[in-house]
């Protein structure tokens, strides 16, 4: 039952992955990538990080997503409901797609993959805190100095000169 | 936890068939068919108390004609059953300019959205669908699939009206979902865990154990909370995204009969999720207010259920007292009050409690 539900959610994160690739409409290919993105949830669930479950959720489907819809929205003439995207190149991105995929297959098969010995992790998000907090904390602290950075920036570079 | 325990008393009352997958899917779908029911009958309920609580708040009597009893009945209490009816009967109109498959995909995208963040909400001591680790922060997130249905449904309406209700609308639940947020992380620091069921669990022993009463700092994150999660289900005061002075109805323009209906049906239904959310975060959740007074997993139900219809209640009464906001003062308010408030009692409730150890 549990494998089932498995290989139902991949099937439904590779097929929406193709509609965003191959789909000549550039907003339906961005509400596959939301199905995508739903699909990668369930598999991080599926690897016990419930966190970051959640953290895809709010970050990749309610911010990262509704970004890239207003963008499609605000950067064509909005009026009009046909935006089309074309594919060109589709012989040269096949092989490099290609290439990349039996590169990655044979980490995949190469790698002496760590078995988790013990039983499945009662809470992630206790051990995260944590860990963000001690072993981590630099890190973390360079990565929101960096996100502060950007987001000062992009105020800078979106305010009108007056 | 409720998915478990259908899954064991099915298993001890008919042990010759036990363990097989077939128990397994019922005691998943059995809590979603019962929370469908739920939300239906929670829907004519809400509806009811909309329509009265605002006649009686503007001195009119609201519906009278329906429901049984002499004269047609006293207090129209069949008037949401007549109007679901009505609007399951009507004609199912797509425009033949909108965008079909989006036009479509729209209301079941933010009924689901609704419907999914029901799985953890704790109705009582014994009754959670699923009491994960991360319920408060899943429900958050499950929360912003609402925006991409509201600005498809904006966008794929073809229509003008429609798509700046949907704009704002995206605008407004992303700027607010930052206050909700913080408000969140002030209660999280205080019960130090993200499952409803734990959140509720450190408040208990009465009244004065609520996280709303905690601290000097938590009224103004609860009343901040609050005021988010009612822009956040877009109710007046901050329904601008369907301000039907401006805009006609938003982005429900062009939506009719049964799609129309579930836009309503989620918009109640989200107001239940955020409630008891709220009642949950700061008002104890089931537990009851006086320690050992109506203590038990069924009077839980009770005190889960009427905390919660009373924030539902606040918010009808809100609704129909208050005037409607402007765009830019709704963004002041939101980035210039809230956020730096917000933010202010985040860091004075993490000093009080490392003070307290």
């Amino acid at each position: 039952m549990s494998e089932l539900l498995f290989w139902f959610i991949s099937a439904f994160t590779i097929i929406s992955a193709l509609i965003v690739v191959l789909n000549n409409q550039l907003l339906y290919s961005a509400i596959a990538l939301l199905f995508t993105l739903f699909g990668v949830a369930g598999l991080y669930i599926y690897l016990w990080a419930d966190f970051i479950a959640g953290v895809q959720l709010l970050v990749y489907i309610g911010g990262i997503n509704v970004l890239i819809i207003f963008g499609i929205m605000l950067t064509n003439r909005i009026s009009s409901v046909r935006l089309s995207q074309t594919n060109i190149q589709q012989g040269v991105g096949g092989v490099f797609a290609l290439w990349v995929f039996i590169f990655i297959g044979l980490i995949i098969s190469k790698t002496e993959w760590y078995q988790m010995t013990s039983a499945e992790p009662s809470s992630t998000v206790r051990e995260i805190g944590t860990l963000l907090m001690t072993k981590y904390l630099l890190p973390f602290e360079a990565a929101s100095v960096l996100l502060l950075g950007a987001l000062i920036g992009a105020a800078i570079l979106s305010r009108e000169a007056n | 936890m409720t998915v478990d325990y259908i899954f064991d008393s099915l298993n001890q009352l008919l042990p010759e068939l036990a363990g097989s997958s077939l128990f397994l899917i019922i005691s998943m779908l059995l809590p979603i068919a019962l929370l469908l029911g739920f939300i239906t009958i929670y829907g004519f309920g809400v509806i009811y108390s909309e329509i009265k609580v605002s006649s009686f708040i503007q001195d009119k009597t609201g519906p009278m004609g329906q429901g049984p009893g002499l004269h047609a009945g006293k207090w129209g209490l069949l008037q949401p059953v007549a109007d679901g009816l009505k609007l399951f009967i009507k004609e199912d109109i797509i425009p033949a300019s909108a965008d079909r498959p989006l036009f479509i995909l729209a209301p079941f995208l933010i009924f689901i959205g609704a419907l999914t963040s029901f799985i953890a909400v704790p109705f009582g001591e014994k009754i959670i669908i699923t009491d994960m680790n991360i319920g408060i922060f899943y429900i958050v997130g499950m929360g912003s699939l609402a925006v991409i249905a509201l600005i498809l449904a904006g966008w794929s309406s073809n229509n003008k009206w429609a798509l700046y209700g949907g704009m704002r609308s995206a605008a407004q639940i992303i700027s607010y979902e930052i206050p909700a947020g913080i408000s969140l992380v002030a209660v999280i620091m205080i019960a130090s865990s993200l499952s409803m069921q734990e959140i509720i669990a450190y408040q208990s022993g009465g009244i004065t154990n609520w996280i709303i009463f905690d601290n000097p700092f938590m009224p103004i994150v609860f009343i901040i909370f609050f005021i988010s999660t009612l822009a956040e289900t877009n109710r007046t005061p901050f329904d601008l995204p369907e301000s039907e002075s401006e805009l006609v109805a938003g982005f429900v323009t062009e939506y009719s009969g049964t799609r129309y209906a579930i836009f309503f049906l989620s918009e109640y239904a989200n107001m239940f999720v955020v409630s008891a959310v709220s009642a949950t975060a700061f008002f104890g959740g089931w537990q009851s207010p006086v320690d050992g007074f109506l203590d038990s997993p069924a009077w839980s139900v009770f005190w889960m259920i009427s905390k919660t219809f009373f924030l539902v209640f606040v918010m009808i009464w809100i609704r129909w007292t208050v005037p409607r906001l402007r765009v830019d003062q709704l963004m002041h308010m939101c980035w210039k009050v809230f956020i730096p408030i917000g933010l202010f009692n985040v860091f004075g409730v993490a000093i009080w409690t490392i003070l307290r150890g």
